[in-house]
């Protein structure tokens, strides 16, 4: 990344308060892919209202982290706990922790067959009960806040790619999760988008948000994170304080890394 | 090379103009599309040569077709010496015969408003305005259309419907009290037990308290196109959900789903049609208990749905294949469960992605129906040779087949036309 992005305001970082209770704990956690060792004795704590960066060459296994945090992958050792609740294989209701967590993807994923207001409604209506007309006025709220309720009634087909990333934030954001997960939300966008969609999650780490981000932009990192990770060969190599981890990398492998995206 | 050659500043814009003459409008039209270049103006001459020969061939044959006779030799003397004309007394005698076999003419308002109400039920799948209460038509039908269609009590289909209803509870009892595997297992049970063992004995006792009913007609009097048309639609009403569970269970990670739904897929699209009626007409007997009458039409319907179902099952397969993981992924995400992930999100885009598909298998199914005239039901294809073997018809082929053809290719038509406007209503922008 050549470029770094240039933020309109600057974040006050005193106001980002870190709570203690913890929000994720993941213990000596270990994934294999088939016989491939994926994931190696990851260990991580996440209090609640922290914002950690994760980046790290590709193949790293930063996708395979944060998706194993939602379950959408199974870890084989160790233990996850999110909110409380102990990811296990034989955890009956995994949708009530997944409800919990919001995930935004690299290729938004949006449905394709609803409109904006469907998209974000649907998952409010259905896993959360919530009569259709508050399910509305609630992503109406969203809508605006990441500043499309203009686009409500199309369809994501017709949105530019930042605008159905921020769909995207917003449809997770209307299951009101507790903690929020972004894999590269935006490494498939052209670089004016990519800005647009960072401040709208910046936006959301003032609002105390507890985020996890596999994300390569390190002018995000530096304005709202308070640990960036990184990641090589399935391994946590290196976690460090913003401004420590990118003037004073400790270890070989993060200098390097640091010196061919910087 | 000058910086001033590069460099090029456009001082006025331009205004549009008319586009030049055989561009537009009908000349325009013809010239792009049948006369572009010498090999192509040569084709469309060909092919308008046969065109013509084909109509100049049958226009006359048709207009000049004969109505009033009683009979294949009253038609030939009408004609004499006369140009070749049809002899479509054969239709105007026998219509109602080859639309609805011996069905009571008297209670032919049944069959057709049976087919008004299934309009209704699929209306509201078809067209945005129609008011969503309308699908309560689409859940009455499938039990009204039957009693129409055969008569008898009221109180049967009623109390058929209502097995549904004591299945859903059970189910949701259970669910709720025990698990739901064993909800699945005992919802399904209890409905079973009712249409078994129970309906029968309410169903009397409702009609001898309120006795309300039609006429009954037997499965034999079913005929003509009224029964292909029976037969088609119930095929492909049942054989769209069981092709759904099918593609699903195929997909499925429990072991023994997977096994037995590729097992039932893999043999019945490897057994013959015509093979699987001479079962049900033959060897469903013996299958079932002695002294069980059990409707022929019946058992074609069962067979033609399973048939239909195998190859349902694969088309909407492929619709589940071709999207994307992510969609199974943000649902996951955002704390669908299985069935509702399914029904919100899977099911509708893989039905759309699989409409030509479904639609084919639809057509393919309801012109099948016309093996049945092989185990001897009348179908339309029945009734031309029940027709031709009567003596004053014999030796009339082109006049009957054709008329056959013709409404065939109406109703074939027309879904095909119904699914291009269904696929061009779900469109959705370019995803
Ligand atoms: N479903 C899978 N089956 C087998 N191997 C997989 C699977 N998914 C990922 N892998 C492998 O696991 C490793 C880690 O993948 P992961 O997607 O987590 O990397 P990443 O750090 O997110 O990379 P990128 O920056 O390219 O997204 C890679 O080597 C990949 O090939
Ligand atoms: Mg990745």
């Amino acid at each position: 990344m050549s470029s770094e992005v240039e933020f309109d305001h600057h974040t006050d970082r005193s106001k980002l308060k870190v709570s203690d209770e913890v929000a994720i704990e993941i213990t000596d956690m270990n994934k294999w892919y088939g016989s491939f060792h994926v994931l190696k004795d990851i260990n991580l704590t996440v209090n609640r209202g922290e914002r950690i960066v994760v980046c790290g060459p590709s193949g790293s296994g930063k996708s395979t982290l944060i998706r194993c945090i939602n379950r959408l992958e199974e870890h084989q050792q160790g233990t996850i706990i999110v909110d409380g609740t102990e990811l296990s294989s034989d955890l009956k209701n995994i949708d009530k922790v997944r409800s919990e967590v919001g995930m935004v993807f690299q290729h938004f994923n949006l449905f394709p067959h609803l409109t904006i207001m469907e998209n974000c409604t649907l998952a409010p209506i259905w896993v959360r009960k919530t009569p259709q007309k508050e399910a509305e006025e609630t992503a109406m709220h969203f809508l605006e806040k990441v500043k499309i309720p203009e686009q409500a009634h199309k369809y994501p087909g017709q949105l530019s790619g930042g605008q159905q990333q921020r769909v995207a934030i917003a449809r997770s954001l209307c299951m009101m999760p507790r903690i929020m997960l972004f894999d590269e939300p935006t490494s498939a966008l052209d670089p004016e988008m990519i800005k647009e969609v960072l401040e709208t999650m910046i936006e959301l780490a003032e609002e105390g948000m507890t985020m996890i981000c596999v994300t390569h932009e390190m002018g995000f990192a530096k304005e709202v994170a308070n640990r960036v990770i990184f990641m090589d060969a399935g391994q946590i190599v290196e976690q460090n304080e913003p401004n420590e981890f990118f003037d004073n990398p400790q270890s070989e492998r993060t200098k390097l890394f640091l010196s061919q995206i910087l | 090379m000058s910086s001033t050659d590069n460099s090029y500043v456009r001082t006025e814009m331009l205004p549009e103009r008319e586009a030049p003459t055989g561009n537009v409008g009908i000349v325009g039209w013809i010239r792009k599309n049948l006369f572009p270049d010498v090999f192509s103006s040569i084709l469309t001459l060909i092919a308008l040569f046969f065109i013509y020969q084909l109509l100049a061939g049958l226009v006359p044959w048709l207009t000049g077709g004969i109505w009033n006779a009683s009979s294949l030799s009253e038609c030939r003397e009408i004609i004499g010496d006369g140009p070749a004309a049809a002899c479509l007394a054969v239709i105007h005698e026998r219509f109602w015969q080859l639309m609805y076999g011996f069905y009571p003419s008297d209670s032919y308002w049944r069959p057709n408003l049976a087919f008004i109400l299934l309009f209704a039920a699929i209306s509201p799948v078809l067209f945005d305005g129609v008011s969503r209460k309308m699908f309560i038509a689409t859940a009455t039908v499938p039990f009204i259309g039957p009693w129409l269609l055969w008569g008898g009590s009221f109180w049967a289909p009623v109390t058929a419907a209502l097995g549904f209803v004591v299945g859903y509870f059970v189910y949701k009892l259970v669910a709720k009290s025990m698990n739901n595997l064993l909800a699945l297992i005992l919802g399904p049970l209890a409905a079973i037990i009712w249409w078994l063992v129970i309906s029968g004995y309410v169903s009397s006792g409702l009609a001898s308290v309120i006795p309300l009913g039609l006429e009954p007609v037997a499965s034999r009097d079913f005929g003509g196109f009224m029964l292909a048309v029976t037969l088609g639609i119930t095929g492909i009403a049942l054989s769209f959900p069981l092709g759904i569970v099918l593609a699903l269970g195929r997909l499925s990670d429990l072991v023994i789903i997977k096994t037995l739904c590729v097992g039932f897929i893999e043999f019945i699209r490897g057994v013959p049609l015509i093979t699987l009626l001479f079962v049900a007409q033959v060897m469903l007997s013996y299958f079932l208990p002695k002294g069980t009458d059990f409707d022929i039409i019946l058992r074609v319907m069962i067979m033609i749905t399973l048939f239909a179902s195998a190859y349902m099952a694969e088309v909407i397969r492929g619709g589940l294949a071709a999207l994307p993981t992510g969609q199974y992924e943000a649902a996951d995400a955002l704390g669908l469960d299985y069935w509702q992930a399914q029904r919100l999100i899977i099911m509708p885009q893989a039905l759309k992605i699989s409409i030509p598909g479904i639609v084919s298998t639809f057509i393919g199914l309801f012109k099948d129906t016309t093996l049945v005239s092989i185990i001897g039901l009348s179908d339309p294809i029945g009734w031309v040779k029940l027709i031709q073997s009567n003596s004053e018809w014999t030796g009339v082929v082109w006049e009957l087949y054709g008329f056959v053809a013709l409404v065939f290719f109406l109703f074939c038509f027309s879904m095909s036309r119904s699914s291009m406007y269904l696929e061009r209503k779900l469109q959705t922008g370019h995803n």
